[in-house]
């Protein structure tokens, strides 16, 4: 399977990133998957490791959205946001920041789904207020994504 | 055994955040230290000090502008920080192929609607 083909994520402009993944689900499974926290709880967790203990996802404009993550090791970190707008099953815009531990600015975030064939094409649209801010974003998840290659580099040193 | 001294080094240089931000910025394009210190609330010294480690790593190349001396990524830099955005991308596929096995467990339960 050619998975890896599925997805693409880039920079837009200054301040976007955009992300795009096709589903074999339609629409109104891939968005319940988001606004559900016993769905979101099974699969937003990043590299292998990590769990979401605290999952709070209020799916209605103004619903407030938590979530904390933590590894084996004992590291955690969390995220908060707010919902502005939903359109079920093809819309979802909200805002989001992480703490690490300060406050990183809000990234603005529009998600659409989309019947594709019998699935689903779910674009993911990031604003983050400048360029600084969205370097500095894909820096640290970039260092998150790297965790697990140091742990295999330093086994293999 | 230790075939490359500047290897070592390079990994010693990313394993720092600020670095890795530095980095980062300098993706976007040639920056000079002032610029660079503006978003880390880092003195200028304390920022030279990491451009000084990244130089050495190989990773970034200066270059001299009259008084200024603005910093750009190296080849090595930058082939580094494709590496970085395929294990970010990794780490996003990971979390959609989970998703994947949601909806696929999922689905037999909507079938025929309720």
């Amino acid at each position: 399977m050619t998975t890896m083909t599925k997805l693409t994520l880039k920079t837009e402009g200054d301040t976007h990133i955009l992300v795009t993944r096709h589903f074999a689900a339609p629409p109104e499974a891939v968005y319940r998957a988001h606004t559900d926290p016993k769905l979101v709880q099974q699969w937003m967790l990043g590299p292998e490791g990590w769990t979401m203990p605290v999952c709070e996802n209020d799916a209605r404009p103004g619903g407030k959205i938590r979530y904390e993550w933590k590894n084996s090791k004992g590291d955690g970190f969390f995220l908060t946001g707010e919902f502005l707008a939903l359109k079920p099953y093809s819309k979802i815009v909200h805002v989001e920041r992480m703490y690490l531990p300060d406050p990183t600015p809000d990234n603005h975030v529009e998600t659409h789904f989309e019947p594709d064939g019998t699935g689903t094409l779910m674009t993911v649209r990031m604003t983050l207020p400048d360029a600084q801010t969205r370097a500095a974003m894909l820096a640290t998840g970039m260092e998150r994504g790297m965790e697990a290659s140091y742990v295999r580099l330093e086994s293999m040193i | 055994m230790s075939a490359s001294p500047n290897l070592n080094a390079s990994f010693a240089a990313l394993a720092d955040p600020t670095r890795r931000a530095i980095l980062a910025r300098l993706a976007l394009g040639e920056a000079t230290v002032m610029e660079l210190a503006r978003p880390f609330e880092m003195t200028q010294p304390a920022i030279s000090q990491h451009l000084k480690v990244l130089e050495e790593a190989g990773l970034i190349v200066q270059r001299v502008d009259g008084t200024k001396r603005p910093r750009r990524l190296a080849k090595a830099g930058i082939e580094a920080m494709d590496q970085w955005l395929a294990m970010l991308r990794k780490a996003v596929e990971k979390n959609y192929e989970r998703l994947d096995e949601v909806l696929a467990a999922m689905e037999p339960n909507r079938k025929g609607k309720r």
